[in-house]
C-alpha cells in the first residue's frame, strides 16, 4: 500500500506515473519536519488587549502629548501674523475700481493702508493669498510641461500635449506652456512704512530665496544654460496668452529670470487647497532694528489679477515664522485635547480594570 | 496414501447418509470446461464508436495505415499550454474571472481621454502585476507537468520492430496502436493492450493497479481465450487476427470487443484481457500484448481528473461584500459626479479652468467614470490573489503538521482541494461512514457457527485483546521509528523477487507447521493485509476436536465428540468454502521457479498425493499438536492471559529456521473480509496454497494438498451482496457451488433439501439456530457472513454452463446477463454456517467523537451495515451514551413511515419538554449539537428511502434536528449522498462527509467538505475527497485546530483587506470636496498604486497564514471554541459594516488632521498627500498589530520591512525624479517633509487618534464581555500548571451549564487522558 500510495500523492490520477522502477529502493519518509516554523510553534508575543494591558499606554500618551501640545501651542502663539484683504469687492475699499475689471492686464493701481499694533521682530515673510482658486483641479494640475521647464529644447519647441489648449499660440509654441503658467499671479505689491513725518519709507522686499532650493536649481532650468542670452534661447516661442511680458523679461536679474524666476517657480508649485497662500517676498532683518516696527503702512498694489470670475479673494499676509512654520494653533490644541482625553480614558480604564479586570483572566466565571 | 483413503471413505459414508448419492469420480474424467465455450458469432456487436486494430507489422500493412491514421500515438501531453500559446491562452483563462475583467475595463476606461484620471500606464500596473503573478504560478505548474510528461514519454519499453524482426527498445512516445509490446515482471504498462501471451502456463498474468486506483492487491488478467490452447504464435508477422472494440472511453472496469481470427472465428474480449496503462506487471515473467489504445486515449488518461473546485462558504459571503463595495463605490462616484456638476455650474470661466464647452451635466457624467478609476482600489483586486496565496500557505501548514503523519502508512494528510480550508472551521454536520472510517477495517476472524453449533473461540477473543494493546503501541510514532520503514523496504524487494508465480507450484511444499512458519515469515507490511493479528487465529478447541476426529486414524467416526455425520460434512465443507470461495491471490515470495506444468499434475494426481504423503510421514508432525490446549481436558477458559501470551509470542521455532527461505503463501486479497476467512480456515488446517486460473491448490487437514478445479468465479457485487465459486469437489468430484455473502441475502436463498421430513426439520433447525447466533454476533458488533453450498447435478451444471457461456461471450448487456446467470445458480442453497468477524474501532475514535460533539458538530453515521452492528459501534465509539433514548425507525410502507416520524417527533418534543421542566433552568438555547437532548434516531435504509421522499423530508428533518445523533444503517451509497444533500440544502449548514470506500464517494462529493480516509479499500474515496487523512482521529485536529485557525485567519484577513482599501480610498474621496470634485489626487500616482501593491500587501498575507488566536493545545482541549467558527463569529455582516465604519472614521481622521494642520498654509498638492500617506501606512500596519493575536519575529520583519520600503521608495523617488512622472513630480517633497518636525507631529497625532477607538473598544469589550476565544487566549499566557487547572475549571463550568454533557466527564479514562495533556512534559503535543 505504501508504495502505491506514493505514486498518488503528488500527481493524483496521473497516468503513466511509474511507481518507481520496482525493487530495493528505500521509500523516503514523508514525515514533515518537526520544526517550530512548520509546526506553527514560533515563539510569539500574544497581545490581548484588555483594560489592564492598555492602561499604562493611555497614561503614557497623556503624559507625552500634553507637554508637546503646550509647546506647539506656545510656539504658534508667538508667531505674529497680519493679514490684509485687498480684493476690493466692497465699494468703499480702495481697490474697488480695479477689481471690477475682468481683464488680465488692466494695470490699475491702488493703495491700502494699515497699521501694525505690534512690531515684527524677526524676519517677516510676505505672502499673497488667494481664496476659492482651485489650483488643485485635476486638469489644471496636469497642464504643464516639466521637461520644458527643465530646459529641454525639444519640449520648448514642441510642448507636451498636456498643455492643451495653452500649447501653441499663432503656431508658435508657448513658453512656458499650460494653464498653470498662463494663470500666473501678476499683482505687484510694494510695502511702505509711514514715517512719523508722514513720508513713506520703502521696505526692501527680497524676491529671491522664496522658492525651494531643489526647484530653483534642479527642476527649473532655462533653455540653453544660465549664461546665454535668454531672449535668444526663447526665440521662436511666444508668451502665454494672459501674460504681458514674455518669460525672459520677468526680471532683470539673470539669475531670477526666465524659467528660474522664483515668483514663477512658486506659482508653479500648485497649492493643495482652494484657499492658499504663496510666499511673495521676504523682509530680512536689517541690523539690530526691528523688521517691521509698530506703526502705519501703505501697501501699493498693481492690481492685475482678476478674481471676480471665481468669486475669489486676494490677501496679503505678513508673518514671522518659527521652527513649525506659520501660525497654526490647531496642532497644539489637538495635542492637548488628545492628551487630556487619553488621560481621562486611562482613569476610566483603571476603574473598569479594578472592577471587572479579573473577568477575562479567570475562565471560571460563566459567560 | 492412507490418510486420503480414509478421508475419502469417511466422506463417502457421510455423503451417502446425507444425500444418498454422489460417488467419487476421478478428476481425469471431468468434462472439459471449454467444450461449451464456443463463441456464437451473432452476439458480437458493438454499438456506438468503435475501433479496429490490426498488427502494425502484421500482414495487413495497407489496412493498418488506413485505419490507424486517426488513432493517437502514445506520447502524452498534460500541459495546458505550449510556449507559443502560453500568453494568449493564459490571458484568456485569466480574463474569465470577473475581477480581472473589471480591472481590464478600468484600464480601457483610462484610455478614454475625457475620463482619464492617471497616466495610462500607471492604471495598468495592478492588473499587470496580478496577471503576472498568476501567470507565473500557472507557468510553473505547467512546466512541472511538462517535465513529468517528458520523463514518462521517454520511458523505454521493448516493442516489436518490423525492420529488425525482433523486439527492440523504444521510447513510450513512439509506441503506436497495433504495436506488439513485450513486458517483463515489474515493468509498467505503457498503453492499453490486449493480452496475447503470458509466460504463465495457464495464460494468466498479474497486474498491480496501484498507480491507477491505489489498490496494491494483484489483479489477474487472462490471455485472449483460445490463444493459449491453440499454441498461438505471437509473431506479429503472422498475426492475422483483427480486433474490434469500443472507442476510447474512461470506464476502467469495462472493455468490450472481440477478436476476429483469419478464419472468421470471433472471440469475445473483456476487461480481463486488457492490460491498462500505468499498471505494473507482477508475478509474471513475460507478457506480450497488442496496443489498442495509446496515449490520451488510454483508459487511465481518460480518467485523469484534475483538482476539484469548490466554492467555500466564506467566499460566497465575501462575494456579497464585494458587491457591497461596488455599491459603495458607485455611491461615492455618484456623489462626486453630482458635486462636480454643481460646482461647475456655479463658475464663470475662472482662470484655473481649462476652457472646453462641456455642459456641467456631461462633465458630471465624465467625472463619474473618472472617479471610478480614481477609487478603483475600493474593489480589492489583490484580494483574490491574496486569498489564493493565503490558502496555499494554510495548506502548506496543514500538510506539514507532524501530528497527521502516520508512521505505518508513511503518509500524511493530503489537501486535494486548495480552496476550502476555511470551511473546515465551520462544519456543523458530520456524516461518517462506519467501516474503515470509525473502525480499522482490519477484519479479524472472531467466531463462527457451523450447522447450528456455535464455537465461541474464547482464546481468540483474548488474543485479540492482547493484540489490541500491542498494536496501538505500534501505532505510536515514537515507539518504532525505524521498524516499519525497514519493513516497507522489504515489500519492495519482495514484490520484485516474487516474479515467480505460485501457480506453477503443484505439489505441496514441505511445510512443517503452518502457523510456525507464519510467525517466522517476514511481515512485509505492518498493515491490514498481513498483520499478525489477523493471521493467527486461535482455533476453538471443540471444533478442532471434531475436525481432528474426522481425520484421526485412531478414533472411529462415531466417537468424535458425538458429532453427527451431517455435522461433520458441514464442518469440512464450511472450511473448504472458506478456503476456496474468495478471490485471494497467493503469491509466494522467495521461491525458486518451478517448471512443473499443471497438465502433468492433472494427468497423475495420485502420484503427487503419494509424494505428499511420503513427505508428510517424513516430518511426522501431528497436525494440531501444538495448537490444542495443554492438557486436553483442561478448560481453555482457565488459561491466564500470561500463559496465553507466552503461547502466542514465545512459541518454539519448530520450523526449519531458514529466515528468508521459508516458503509462505502471502495472500493478496481484495477484501479484508476474505483474508480474515482464509486465515481462519488456515488455522484449522484448511490452507489455500496456490491459485491458478482454473485450479486451486488447497491443503486439507490430514490429507495434504489437493488440486481443486475451479470452474467458475461469480465475483462479489453490491447488488447481489454475495460471491460464489463453482468447483469440482476435491473429494467427491461433484460440481459444488460455494456461496458466501451477507446474511440477509443468503438466508433468503437457502431452501430445505427435498426428501425426508427429518432432513427438513434438521435444516430448519440449523437455520433457526444460525439466525439466533447471527443476531447475537450483530449485537456484539461483529460483521457477519453466511456460508452456503449447493451441489449441482452434472446435467444441471451443463444446462447452466451453456447459458452462462452465452452471457460471458455476449458483448451487449453482458453485465446484466451475467448477473442473471449468477442469480440462477445461487438458489436453493444449503446453509452451512456463519462467521463473525471483528472490525475493531480505530484508536481514539471515542475521544474524537466526544470532542467533535462538544465542538457542536452533529454526527450522523451512515453505514451499509446491519442495524445491530451499527448501533453497537455507535455505542462503543461513544456516539450513543447509555443514557440516550434510542428511537428506532423501521417501516415497510410510506404511510407507516409517515406516522412513525410524526409519532417520534412527538416523543422527542415531549421528552425535551420534560427534561427542560425537570432541569428547572430551561434549555440553553439549543444552538449547539450538545443540547439536542438524549435522543438518537436509528433509521434503516428502507425507511430512509421513504423519509427522503419529498412529502416526508420536512418531518424527517425536523425530527433529525431534534436528535443528538443519527445512525442510518443499511443505506446505499445513493442514499448516503441524498441524506447529505438534503441536510446541506434544506438546513443550509456546512457539512463534512468522511469515508474510506468507493461507496462513500458520492457522499464525499456532495458534502461541502469531503474527507477521505486512505484505508484498506482502495483509493476511490481519497481520489474524490478534498482532504485525505489516514485515521479518523486526525479529524479532531484538522477541524478543531486547523479548521478554526484557517477560518479565523481568512475571515480576519478578508475583513482587513476591505478595511484597508476603504480606509485608503476614502482619503482620496474626502479630497474631492476640496478640489471641486475634479478627480484630483493629492498623492503621487506611484505611491498610490504601490500603496496597495507593495507597501501593505505582505502583512495581511502573513496575517492570513500565521495568525493564531488560540494555541493548538488549548483548542484541542476546549472543543467548545470551535463554535465560534460555526456561528461565523469572525465574519458576520455586522462585523463587516463595523469594520467599514471604523475604516471611514480612520480615513476621516487621516485626512482631516493633516488638513487642519496645513489648511491656509502654502502647502502644495503633492506635499499635502505625504503626511496622509505616511499616517495611513502607520495606521494600517498598526491596525494589523492590534488585530493580530500573535506576533512572531516574522511579523516584525514584514511589518518593519513594509514601513521601511515605503520610506525608502518615497525618499529615493523624491531625490532622483527630476522631470519624471509629470505632473506629480515628487522632487524634494518627501525630503523636505521628513526634515520637518511638524510632519512627525502630524503623523503621530493622526495615527494615534485613528487607532484610539479600536484599541479602546477592544480593551473594554475584552474586559467586560470577554468572548470564549479571548478567555482561551488568556489561558495560553499562563504557566502550564495554572492553565491546566483553569481548563479543568472551565470544563466543569461547561458541564454545569449544559447538563447533558455531564455523562462525559464521568469517564475516568477520558478526563485522565486530557489532564495528562496539560502536564508540562506532554505539553507540546508535537515532540
Amino acid at each position: 500500500m505504501a508504495s502505491g500510495y506514493s505514486g498518488k500523492e503528488e500527481d493524483g490520477l496521473r497516468s503513466g506515473a511509474p511507481g518507481g522502477p520496482g525493487g530495493g529502493e528505500e521509500v523516503r519518509s514523508r514525515k514533515p519536519d518537526n520544526t517550530a516554523f512548520k509546526q506553527q510553534r514560533l515563539p510569539a508575543w500574544q497581545p490581548v488587549l484588555t483594560a489592564g494591558t492598555v492602561l499604562p499606554a493611555f497614561f503614557a500618551i497623556g503624559c507625552l502629548f500634553i507637554p508637546i501640545g503646550i509647546g506647539l501651542y506656545v510656539t504658534s502663539n508667538n508667531i505674529k501674523e497680519f493679514e490684509i484683504d485687498y480684493t476690493g469687492d466692497d465699494v468703499l475699499s480702495p481697490c474697488f475700481n480695479c477689481s471690477q475689471s475682468y481683464s488680465w492686464n488692466s494695470t490699475c493701481t491702488c493703495a491700502v493702508s494699515f497699521s501694525l499694533d505690534q512690531s515684527f521682530e524677526s524676519e517677516v515673510y510676505m505672502y499673497y493669498g488667494l481664496s476659492n482658486f482651485y489650483q488643485n483641479h485635476r486638469r489644471y494640475v496636469k497642464s504643464r510641461d516639466d521637461r520644458q521647464l527643465n530646459g529641454d529644447i525639444s519640449s520648448l519647441r514642441n510642448p507636451s500635449k498636456e498643455c492643451e489648449p495653452y500649447q501653441r499660440n499663432e503656431n508658435m509654441p508657448i513658453a512656458p506652456c499650460g494653464a498653470i503658467a498662463n494663470s500666473m499671479f501678476n499683482d505687484t505689491l510694494e510695502l511702505y512704512y509711514v514715517l512719523s513725518n508722514g513720508s513713506l519709507a520703502a521696505i526692501s522686499l527680497t524676491k529671491t530665496g522664496i522658492a525651494w532650493w531643489t526647484d530653483k536649481h534642479v527642476k527649473f532650468r532655462n533653455p540653453g544654460g544660465n549664461n546665454s542670452n535668454l531672449q535668444a534661447a526663447f526665440r521662436d516661442t511666444t508668451k502665454p496668452v494672459n501674460w504681458r511680458k514674455p518669460v525672459y523679461e520677468l526680471d532683470t536679474d539673470p539669475d531670477n529670470n526666465g524659467f528660474i524666476n522664483e515668483d514663477f517657480i512658486v506659482w508653479m508649485r500648485t497649492a493643495a487647497l482652494p484657499t492658499f497662500r504663496k510666499l511673495y517676498r521676504i523682509i530680512h532683518k536689517n541690523g539690530v532694528t526691528t523688521t517691521l516696527p509698530q506703526g502705519n503702512y501703505i501697501l501699493n498694489i498693481t492690481y492685475n489679477y482678476p478674481v471676480r470670475s471665481f468669486e475669489g479673494r486676494k490677501r496679503v499676509i505678513l508673518s514671522t515664522i518659527s521652527w513649525m512654520g506659520g501660525k497654526n494653533p490647531f496642532l497644539g490644541i489637538a495635542y492637548i485635547t488628545v492628551g487630556t482625553v487619553c488621560f481621562f480614558l486611562g482613569v476610566v480604564l483603571l476603574i473598569i480594570n479594578h472592577k471587572f479586570g479579573n473577568r477575562s483572566n479567570s475562565a471560571d466565571i460563566p459567560s | 496414501m492412507e490418510p486420503l483413503r480414509r478421508l475419502q471413505l469417511q466422506w463417502r459414508r457421510l455423503m451417502s447418509s446425507e444425500m444418498g448419492r454422489g460417488w467419487y469420480t476421478p478428476p481425469a474424467a471431468l468434462p472439459s470446461k471449454h467444450g461449451a465455450g464456443e463463441p456464437e458469432p451473432g452476439v458480437h456487436k458493438i454499438h456506438g464508436k468503435r475501433r479496429t486494430v490490426v498488427a502494425r507489422h502484421g500482414p495487413y500493412q495497407d489496412e493498418y495505415h488506413s485505419i490507424s491514421k486517426g488513432y493517437q500515438g502514445n506520447s502524452i501531453r498534460t500541459t495546458k499550454y505550449t510556449p507559443i500559446s502560453f500568453i494568449p491562452m493564459n490571458l484568456f483563462e485569466q480574463f474569465h474571472r470577473a475581477a480581472n475583467l473589471y480591472f481590464l475595463f478600468l484600464v480601457v476606461l483610462n484610455w478614454v481621454p475625457v475620463v482619464e484620471a492617471f497616466q495610462k500606464e500607471i492604471t495598468m500596473i495592478p492588473l499587470v502585476v496580478v496577471l503576472t503573478v498568476i501567470a507565473f504560478k500557472d507557468a510553473l505548474e505547467d512546466y512541472r507537468r511538462y517535465r513529468f510528461d517528458k520523463k514518462i514519454n521517454n520511458h523505454v519499453v521493448r516493442v516489436y520492430s518490423g525492420k529488425e524482426q525482433r523486439y527492440v527498445e523504444q521510447r513510450w512516445k513512439d509506441v503506436r496502436v497495433g504495436d506488439f509490446v513485450r513486458l517483463s515482471c515489474n515493468e509498467i504498462i505503457p498503453a492499453d493492450m490486449v493480452l496475447l501471451y503470458s509466460s504463465e502456463p495457464s495464460g494468466v498474468c498479474h497486474i498491480e493497479t496501484a498507480n491507477l486506483d491505489g489498490e496494491t492487491n494483484l489483479k489477474q488478467r487472462q490471455v485472449v481465450r483460445g490463444l493459449t490452447e491453440q499454441g498461438f504464435d505471437v509473431t506479429p508477422e503472422k498475426f492475422t487476427s483483427r480486433i474490434e472494440c469500443e472507442g476510447p472511453n474512461n470506464n476502467l472496469t469495462r472493455f468490450r470487443g472481440f477478436m476476429e481470427h483469419s478464419d472468421k472465428v470471433r472471440v469475445g474480449l473483456h476487461n480481463e484481457n486488457l492490460l491498462l496503462r500505468s499498471c505494473t506487471i507482477r508475478n509474471t515473467e513475460t507478457v506480450v500484448g497488442i496496443v489498442v489504445y495509446a496515449g490520451h486515449e488510454t483508459k487511465a488518461m481518460k480518467n485523469n481528473g484534475g483538482l476539484r473546485y469548490k466554492r467555500s462558504k466564506l467566499e460566497q459571503r465575501l462575494n456579497v461584500d464585494v458587491l457591497w463595495s461596488v455599491a459603495l463605490l458607485f455611491t461615492m462616484c455618484l456623489v462626486a459626479a453630482i458635486g462636480h456638476g454643481m460646482w461647475l455650474s456655479g463658475l464663470k470661466d475662472p482662470p484655473f479652468m481649462i476652457p472646453d464647452d462641456t455642459s456641467p451635466v456631461l462633465a458630471g457624467f465624465y467625472m463619474f467614470w473618472t472617479m471610478i478609476i480614481v477609487l478603483q482600489v475600493l474593489i480589492p483586486i489583490s484580494l483574490y490573489v491574496s486569498i489564493e496565496i493565503v490558502k496555499l500557505g494554510q495548506v502548506y501548514f496543514i500538510q506539514n503538521d507532524v501530528d497527521f503523519y502516520s508512521e505505518r502508512l508513511n503518509s500524511t494528510i493530503q489537501c486535494r482541494a486548495l480552496n476550502i480550508t476555511e470551511d473546515l472551521g465551520q462544519i456543523q454536520y458530520l456524516f461518517s461512514d462506519k467501516t474503515g472510517t470509525l473502525t480499522e477495517n482490519k477484519m479479524v476472524f472472531r467466531r463462527c457457527t457451523i450447522a447450528g453449533v456455535e464455537y465461541p473461540h474464547e482464546d481468540n477473543a483474548r488474543r485479540l485483546e492482547l493484540y489490541q494493546d500491542q498494536d496501538w503501541d505500534d501505532a505510536d510514532p515514537a515507539a518504532v521509528p525505524g521498524k516499519s520503514r525497514s519493513c516497507r523496504s522489504s515489500v519492495k524487494s519482495l514484490s520484485c523477487r516474487s516474479s515467480v508465480s505460485l501457480d506453477t507450484l503443484t505439489p505441496c511444499d514441505p511445510e512443517p507447521d503452518p502457523r510456525g512458519a507464519t510467525q517466522d515469515a517476514p511481515h512485509p507490511r505492518h498493515m491490514a493485509f498481513s498483520s499478525r493479528m489477523e493471521k493467527e487465529v486461535l482455533p476453538d478447541p471443540l471444533l478442532l476436536q471434531k475436525l481432528n476426529g474426522l481425520i484421526s486414524p485412531e478414533l472411529p467416526l462415531q466417537d468424535v465428540v458425538g458429532a453427527a455425520p451431517l455435522e461433520m460434512t458441514y464442518i469440512v465443507d464450511f472450511f473448504l468454502a472458506l478456503a476456496v470461495c474468495n478471490t485471494v491471490v497467493v503469491s509466494l515470495p522467495q521461491q525458486p521457479q518451478r517448471t512443473v506444468h499443471v497438465q502433468d499434475v492433472q494427468r497423475t494426481p495420485l502420484r503427487s498425493l503419494e509424494d505428499m504423503k511420503l513427505l508428510f510421514q517424513r516430518f511426522g508432525v501431528p497436525r494440531f499438536a501444538s495448537v490444542s490446549p495443554p492438557g486436553g481436558d483442561a478448560s481453555p477458559g482457565a488459561d491466564s492471559p500470561a500463559q496465553l501470551a507466552r503461547r502466542l509470542f514465545s512459541r518454539p521455532k519448530a520450523a526449519p529456521p531458514s529466515p528468508d527461505g521459508t516458503p509462505v503463501g502471502e495472500e493478496e486479497e481484495k477484501h479484508p473480509d476474505e483474508a480474515a476467512l482464509v486465515h481462519a480456515a488456515r488455522a484449522y488446517g484448511c490452507t489455500l496454497r496456490a491459485r491458478a486460473s482454473e485450479q486451486l491448490t488447497v491443503e486439507l487437514p490430514g490429507v495434504g494438498c489437493l488440486p481443486v478445479r475451479l470452474l467458475h468465479v461469480l465475483p462479489f457485487d453490491s447488488t447481489r451482496k454475495r460471491m460464489s465459486v463453482v468447483v469440482r469437489h476435491p473429494l467427491t468430484g461433484q460440481v459444488v457451488v460455494y456461496t458466501k455473502g451477507a446474511d440477509s441475502v443468503i438466508m433468503d436463498l437457502t431452501t430445505s433439501p427435498k426428501g425426508n421430513a427429518q432432513a427438513i426439520k434438521e435444516s430448519m433447525d440449523i437455520k433457526e439456530k444460525t439466525q439466533k447466533h447471527l443476531d447475537e454476533y450483530a449485537r456484539e458488533g461483529l460483521r457477519t457472513m453466511c456460508i452456503a453450498k449447493k451441489v449441482l447435478r452434472e446435467d444441471e451444471y451443463e444446462l447452466w454452463l451453456k447459458r452462462h457461456a452465452f452471457a460471458e461471450t455476449s458483448i451487449e448487456n453482458r453485465e446484466e446477463l451475467l448477473l442473471e446467470s449468477a442469480e440462477r445458480l445461487e438458489t436453493g442453497l444449503t446453509l452451512l454456517g456463519a462467521t463473525g468477524i471483528v472490525d475493531r474501532l480505530q484508536e481514539d475514535v471515542p475521544e474524537t467523537i466526544e470532542a467533535l460533539q462538544r465542538a457542536g458538530l452533529r454526527i450522523w453515521i451512515l453505514t451499509g451495515d446491519k442495524q445491530e452492528t451499527a448501533v453497537n459501534i455507535a455505542y462503543s465509539c461513544k456516539l450513543l451514551r447509555p443514557t440516550d433514548r434510542l428511537l428506532i425507525a423501521n417501516c415497510s410502507s410510506k404511510e407507516a413511515c409517515e406516522a412513525l416520524l410524526v409519532q417520534l417527533r412527538e416523543v422527542v418534543e415531549a421528552g425535551r419538554a420534560g427534561s427542560a421542566g425537570a432541569d428547572g433552568h430551561g434549555d440553553g438555547g439549543g444552538d449547539g449539537g450538545g443540547d439536542g437532548g438524549g435522543f438518537t434516531l436509528v433509521i434503516d435504509g428502507r425507511t430512509l428511502e421513504w423519509a427522503l421522499q419529498e412529502e416526508l423530508e420536512e418531518t424527517f428533518l425536523e425530527l433529525a434536528c431534534q436528535c443528538r445523533a443519527i445512525v442510518c444503517c443499511r443505506s446505499t451509497p445513493l442514499q448516503k449522498s441524498q441524506v447529505v444533500q438534503l441536510v446541506r440544502d434544506r438546513l443550509g449548514v456546512t457539512t463534512l462527509a468522511v469515508g474510506d470506500g468507493a461507496n462513500d464517494v458520492s457522499m464525499i462529493q456532495v458534502a461541502d467538505v469531503g474527507v477521505g480516509i486512505s484505508g484498506q479499500e482502495g483509493m476511490q474515496a481519497v481520489m474524490s475527497s478534498d482532504f485525505a487523512i489516514s485515521r479518523f482521529k486526525h479529524l479532531r485536529k484538522l477541524l478543531l485546530v486547523h479548521g478554526h485557525w484557517c477560518y479565523t485567519r481568512l475571515a480576519n484577513m478578508i475583513l482587513y483587506f476591505f478595511y484597508k482599501n476603504v480606509n485608503y480610498v476614502n482619503l482620496l474621496f474626502w479630497y474631492q470636496f476640496y478640489c471641486g470634485f475634479s478627480g484630483a489626487t493629492m498623492s503621487n500616482y506611484w505611491v498610490l498604486i504601490f500603496f496597495n501593491l507593495l507597501f501593505t500587501s505582505a502583512p495581511p498575507l502573513l496575517y492570513g497564514i500565521l495568525d493564531k488566536d488560540v494555541s493548538a493545545d488549548t483548542l484541542m482541549q476546549l472543543p467548545e471554541l470551535y463554535r465560534a467558527g460555526q456561528n461565523c463569529k469572525a465574519y458576520l455582516p455586522s462585523t463587516f459594516w463595523l469594520n467599514l465604519l471604523d475604516a471611514m472614521y480612520q480615513s476621516l481622521i487621516c485626512f482631516f488632521v493633516p488638513y487642519l494642520a496645513y489648511a491656509g498654509s502654502d502647502i502644495s498638492v503633492f506635499s499635502f498627500g505625504t503626511p496622509m500617506n505616511t499616517s495611513a501606512l502607520f495606521i494600517i500596519l498598526l491596525h494589523q498589530v492590534i488585530e493580530s493575536h500573535t506576533l512572531t519575529w516574522l511579523h516584525g520583519v514584514v511589518l518593519l520591512g513594509s514601513a521601511l520600503l515605503y520610506f525608502a521608495f518615497t525618499l529615493v523617488f523624491s531625490a532622483t525624479c527630476v522631470t519624471c512622472n509629470s505632473p506629480a513630480n515628487p522632487l524634494g517633497i518627501d525630503i523636505r517633509h521628513m526634515s520637518d518636525p511638524v510632519f512627525y507631529c502630524v503623523c503621530a497625532l493622526t495615527t494615534l487618534l485613528a487607532l484610539l477607538p479600536r484599541v479602546l473598544y477592544h480593551s473594554i469589550w475584552n474586559t467586560l464581555f470577554p468572548s470564549d476565544i479571548t478567555k482561551a487566549a488568556c489561558l495560553d499566557r499562563l504557566s502550564p500548571e495554572e492553565r491546566c487547572s483553569r481548563i479543568h475549571n472551565w470544563r466543569e463550568e461547561q458541564m454545569r451549564a449544559s447538563p447533558l454533557l455531564t455523562t462525559v466527564v464521568v469517564d475516568p479514562v477520558l478526563s485522565g487522558g486530557d489532564l495528562c495533556d496539560c502536564s508540562p512534559d506532554t505539553h507540546s503535543v508535537v515532540s
